[in-house]
């Protein structure tokens, strides 16, 4: 019970410091209309391109939201020491570590529904199996969040948080069949595609809005599940070595 | 809920502890206890090893070889076995810039598991204590140095530990801020509560603390009762003699002309005189004044901490005082 106590307030702390913050909200609303935009004035289509895009930009939301706000909510806390407060907490590491993620991972799935709302009034959303779509954008979410917070336990800096999670985050966009096939890549790049997370959510969800998947909805979900464990792992490894040293 | 100082069986047990990072033997082999309820001092000079024995016993840094017992749980292995036995008040503020201060209260008693009223109770009477009401509602980014000292001190005693460990408490902050926190360790020792405190201010050791280990690169170089460290001192005679000139050269020769006093020059250019003997200054004053050195003040001296200190490490406590000091803000004493 203690222990979810404070689980409980880190995670209501960083969603009042961090992530409720006016820039944060309009980074949520804004980096999705972009991005839908762009995309959707790029296609030349018309409103029936939208549940094309609809995937692609839910995982675009997440995947940036969450990575982003880690370099804050950790490498910051790390930098300023008030992370050894919660170092110094009678909770477990991997507690601690959930409950710091928590937040970043419900942003992640708020922003992943703002395009689906904005989509809702140019299309026709009653195809899409929500039962898959919205296991899929959590599960994004956290492997997202997990991603970034391995990024933001590997360097000291936030600026080499930034710029790690860039390294990532964009060749993403274009190897993970947000927007363009894995099919259509160079038979060359399309391995990378099949080690980034993002590629089989990306999967599951044009499966689950479009009908169109390359494997099996089970696997995508279990190769997720695989790079969520994986990664989190990692990441406490990586805080246990280079933090407490 | 918060333990009751008085019942845990609240000690820390030390044996060969080590530390190194890199090169650098940073812990080198310490064993030391605190007992229940006592103020167990830590004193040494930048870069002695202070902080880095502070981390390994909190669990914020890793251990090379040897043991910890906290609170009769071993945490060698298991630093978070103890954790909620212990109270941290770091060296440097490390509370959240965008919470105020009584957010900031609330916030680290639930990293302890206290309930909310629970703990705005506590957070309300913690800012009475330490002065800090009116300032209950203010960011935390836009408090004083001292301000920010406070509140920090006040989270580290949040949860009201059983065993405390002060890093530095009153570095860097002003004088009547200062004397407020003394007052507040002197009140928790008093209640119970077993509190290892690291100071470079000699005379706050002297004042405050039980039992004091002297750490110098590293390794712990003498560890006593304060009492019986002070012991060691005061059966001399000590007289100080401010005079017109340096004395430096003069001491051989004075040490020639009065065998039963020992005579060193100070780093201020006055002449100490030690002796077990009360020191008679008529001869002295004579000695000097045929040498056309006037005597400006002559004032008896009675030894403290800060000798033991010097003649236990070698170091110049003036010296080490000034080192913090230009490292950790103004001084306090």
């Amino acid at each position: 019970m203690k222990s979810w106590i404070a689980f409980w307030n880190i995670l209501a702390k960083d969603m009042r410091a961090y992530y409720l913050k006016p820039p944060n909200i309009s980074w949520g609303i804004i980096f999705p209309l972009a991005w839908t935009g762009m995309f959707f004035i790029r296609s030349g289509g018309g409103l029936e391109t939208v549940l094309a895009l609809l995937p692609g930009v839910m995982t675009i939301s997440i995947l940036f939201g969450t990575t982003s706000m880690l370099a804050v909510t950790i490498t910051f806390e790390k930098r300023s020491r008030s992370f050894e407060r919660l170092l110094l907490a009678p909770i477990s590491l991997e507690l601690l570590m959930l409950a710091k993620t928590s937040g970043a991972i419900l942003f992640g799935v708020v922003n992943a529904f703002v395009p689906v709302v904005i989509a809702a009034f140019l299309a026709d959303l009653s195809g899409i199996t929500w039962p898959l779509v919205v296991p899929a954008i959590i599960l994004i979410g956290i492997v997202s969040t997990f991603l970034g917070l391995f990024i933001a336990v590997s360097v000291s800096e936030i600026f080499e948080a930034q710029t790690f999670s860039n390294f990532f985050r964009f060749p993403m966009i274009f190897l993970c069949g947000l927007f363009f096939p894995i099919m259509s890549l160079p038979v060359f790049i399309r391995p990378l595609s099949y080690i980034l997370p993002i590629t089989y959510g990306v999967d599951i969800l044009h499966g689950a809005v479009n009908g169109e998947h390359i494997m099996s909805f089970a696997l995508n979900f279990i190769i997720l599940g695989a790079f969520c464990i994986v990664l989190f792992a990692l990441s406490l490894r990586n805080i246990k070595r280079r933090w407490i040293v | 809920m918060p333990h009751t100082p008085s019942v845990i069986g609240a000690t820390i047990e030390v044996s060969g502890l080590s530390k190194r990072y890199g090169e650098v033997l940073a812990v080198d082999d310490i064993s030391f206890r605190v007992n229940k309820g006592e103020l167990f001092g830590f004193l040494g000079p930048n870069g002695a090893g202070k902080t880095t024995t502070i981390n390994m016993l909190t669990g914020l840094a890793r251990l090379d070889t040897g043991t910890i017992r906290i609170g009769g749980i071993e945490c060698t292995q298991n630093p978070k076995a103890a954790q909620h036995l212990i109270g941290v008040v770091p060296d440097e503020s490390n509370l959240y810039p965008e919470l105020t201060g009584f957010e900031n209260l609330c916030f680290c008693a639930a990293l302890y598991g206290m309930r909310k009223n629970e703990r705005q109770t506590r957070a309300r009477e913690l800012l009475d204590t330490f002065g800090l009401t009116n300032a209950a509602n203010r960011k935390f980014a836009g408090y004083s140095k001292g301000m920010k000292r406070k509140l920090t001190f006040a989270a580290g005693i949040i949860h009201q530990p059983p065993i405390l460990f002060l890093d530095e408490p009153t570095t860097g902050i002003d004088v009547s801020s200062a004397r407020q926190v003394r007052q507040i360790i002197a009140g928790l020792h008093r209640k119970g509560t077993t509190i290892f405190l690291t100071t470079h201010y000699i005379e706050e050791a002297e004042r405050l603390c039980e039992r004091i280990a002297f750490i110098v690169n590293g390794k712990i170089v003498r560890s006593d009762r304060t009492a019986e460290l002070l012991q060691s001192v005061q059966g001399k005679n000590v007289l100080l003699l401010s005079i017109s000139n340096s004395g430096a050269n003069l001491t051989e020769e004075m040490n020639a002309s009065f065998p039963q006093y020992q005579f060193q020059s100070t780093s201020s250019g006055q002449i100490q005189v030690e002796s077990p003997e009360p020191v008679t200054v008529g001869p002295l004053t004579r000695f000097l004044e045929e040498r056309e050195i006037q005597v400006i003040e002559a004032r008896r001296y009675l030894p403290s901490l800060e000798d033991v200190f010097v003649q236990v490490t070698g170091i110049e406590a003036e010296l080490m005082r000034k080192e913090k000091e230009k490292a950790g803000g103004e001084g306090n004493q």
